[in-house]
């Protein structure tokens, strides 16, 4: 336990001290955060806040990112090997990526729902609980997924391709830069198998459409984010390499397949029952069309 | 034998194909310090991380501290310390921090001031990783070997790539680790740091140990005779210089002729007669008293360089 908060607190600094760092988690979603506030929902308080879950979205999936090409470079240049050598062991290792990333990925967070206020007079941030489990969740699960991605790549080279691969599906199909319902339906059913969507339409959820904790919807992003963050670190804790000589296991990419059995019948769950997509579309409609229920506080005048 | 704190008995290990380690046995007395001499690629590193508990064994039977390094590693890795070949720290971290950080993942801790102070680094404790030079890095390399105040230290190619004047430190560091006395276990490529440091020298070849002894029965093994050195003008056919006065062992390597002769004056003469018998003639030769590098050449018929 010890370790692991000294190595939590050694990867924050570290974090703070690298200029990419600076770039990745600050500057980059922050750019999102005007662009969609600014040019997109043009400054409509309703519209800026139909666009919050998508841009809070992209800010915690940016995770998995640098966690993954720290971790390699930590591996690749020996720097792994000499905590080998400690009493340090993996679940510290990893879990400290994932803890020192939570932390400086909040302040972020919670920066851009502070700039939709003061900036973009949103006045109503949703179910803030729902809103604030569901970033939880959320990073610690993307985070998981960086941990993978280390884990089962041996340069960074292959670490850089493979999260190219991820990033464009994620971004691009689960309606966190085009809304879902801008999609056609085709490309709607892939999104349902995604992960990346569980957390937007989560989000957009909590936040635009203020669905408490325990609303259906809410519940499934919750509950398949957490199984995918359990079963995502206890894989990246099964493929830890210390050693930048160790190649990856030949089972590994069978395992990482096993990883998205979740979402895998989830996707196949939902795409026959679910209400996730019509949802979508009424909370877009809504932005246009006057409201069918009561407007919300802070509709646009 | 005196109470031994590590032992290791056929240790085999591969890698694919390649047999790394092939059945090494040796052991290591409390307070000693204990070298794994051989060319690059012997099996000394493969066979000091399965000590360090880093690698699993194929098999054979190893025992650090009374723990086995397979089954016991986390207890283990309290007990030792370890500075490896081919590590390195964040650049962004400082000097003062790693020690900080790495003495606070064990139980037993030495003081960071004080092994700042010790290996003359204090001007650099805020200084990145990243600024330091390579004999720095390795001066931080052996203080964070030390943090746990460890029972044994694992230096591996403790001055490799190091400047003379820099390697020269670092023995100096190492000397005064065994003045304290602490039980080293160190790989090195380097005759003179094997001659000057160790207490006894296993000579490791093709994963495998050769001989093994006191640097100096090593030497006085190899006939305790002098060596002598001779290039020719043309080569000399096999055996017709071993049969000369004095010498009690003559190989080629590399082009020249290395001969071991209890007689030194005597040879000398005896070989350039020989040379003149058969109009051959002497391009060079040298005379130096033996070392550990003619026990390497005489048990594997290569020098250790090469």
């Amino acid at each position: 336990m010890r370790n692991f908060a000294t190595l939590t607190r050694m990867r924050i600094q570290l974090t703070l001290r690298n200029k990419m760092f600076l770039f990745f988690t600050v500057l980059m979603p922050f750019g999102f955060f005007f662009l969609y506030a600014g040019v997109f929902a043009k400054g409509q308080p309703l519209v800026v806040k139909f666009f919050l879950g998508p841009v809070v979205a992209l800010t915690v999936m940016g995770s998995f990112w640098g966690l993954s090409a720290a971790l390699v470079t930590f591996r690749e240049q020996g720097i792994l090997r000499r905590f080998h050598v400690t009493p340090v062991t993996a679940s510290d290792m990893l879990a400290s990526s994932i803890v020192a990333n939570y932390v400086l990925m909040f302040p972020t967070v919670f920066l851009e729902f502070v700039f939709a206020r003061a900036v973009f007079h949103v006045t109503n941030f949703g179910d803030l609980l729902a809103t604030f489990i569901l970033i939880s969740i959320g990073t610690v699960s993307f985070a998981s997924l960086g941990l993978v991605v280390a884990s089962i790549t041996n340069t960074m080279q292959e670490t850089q391709v493979i999260n190219q691969l991820l990033w464009l599906p994620l971004i691009f199909l689960s309606g966190a830069t085009f809304p879902l319902v801008f999609l056609p339906k085709m490309v709607q059913k892939v999104s349902l198998f995604l992960p990346a969507t569980y957390l937007v339409q989560g989000l957009r959820r909590a936040i635009f459409e203020s669905a408490p904790l325990w609303d259906h919807n809410v519940l499934i992003s919750l509950g398949s984010l957490v199984c995918w963050a359990i079963l995502t670190f206890f894989l990246s804790a099964q493929l830890f390499r210390w050693e930048p000589e160790v190649k990856v296991r030949r089972n590994a990419k069978l395992l990482v397949i096993a990883t998205a059995i979740p979402f895998l019948l989830l996707g196949l769950w939902e795409n026959k029952f679910g209400n996730i997509t019509s949802q979508a579309q009424s909370a877009f409609d809504s932005l246009n069309g006057p409201p069918k229920s009561a407007p919300p506080p802070d509709a646009p005048k | 034998m005196g109470n031994s704190i590590l032992e290791v008995e056929n240790l085999v290990k591969s890698y694919g194909a390649v047999q790394a380690v092939r059945g090494v046995s040796f052991s290591v007395q409390e307070g000693e310090v204990f070298g794994l001499l051989g060319p690059n690629g012997a099996g000394k590193t493969s066979t000091v991380e399965i000590l360090e508990g880093l690698r699993d064994p194929d098999s054979g039977r190893v025992s650090v501290c009374g723990l086995d390094p397979q089954r016991d590693s986390q207890a283990l890795k309290h007990e030792i310390g370890a500075a490896l070949q081919s590590t390195s720290l964040p650049d962004k971290l400082r000097v003062m921090e790693a020690l900080r950080l790495f003495s606070s993942f064990y139980k037993r801790r030495r003081n960071p001031e004080e092994l700042l102070k010790r290996f003359g680094l204090e001007e650099k404790r805020n200084a990145f990783y990243s600024q330091l030079s390579g004999g720095q890095k390795q001066r931080l390399a052996l203080a964070m070997a030390l943090v746990n105040d460890p029972k044994v230290l694992f230096f591996d190619e403790p001055t490799a790539g190091l400047d003379p004047q820099v390697r020269r430190e670092i023995y100096d560091i190492i000397e005064e680790l065994k003045g304290e006395k602490k039980t080293i276990v160190m790989t090195t490529h380097y005759i003179e740091e094997a001659e000057r440091l160790c207490d006894r020298v296993a000579i490791v070849d093709h994963g495998k140990v050769v001989a093994l002894g006191t640097p100096r029965e090593l030497k006085t093994r190899s006939g305790g005779s002098t060596r002598i050195e001779v290039r020719l003008a043309r080569p000399e056919p096999d055996g017709a210089l071993k049969n000369l006065d004095g010498v009690a062992d003559a190989r080629e390597v590399g082009g020249a002729y290395v001969l071991h002769s209890h007689r030194p004056p005597q040879t000398i003469v005896a070989i350039v007669k020989h040379l003149e018998a058969q109009g051959n003639e002497l391009v060079s030769l040298e005379i130096a008293s033996p070392s550990l590098e003619d026990v390497f050449i005489e048990m594997t018929g290569r020098r250790l360089r090469d």
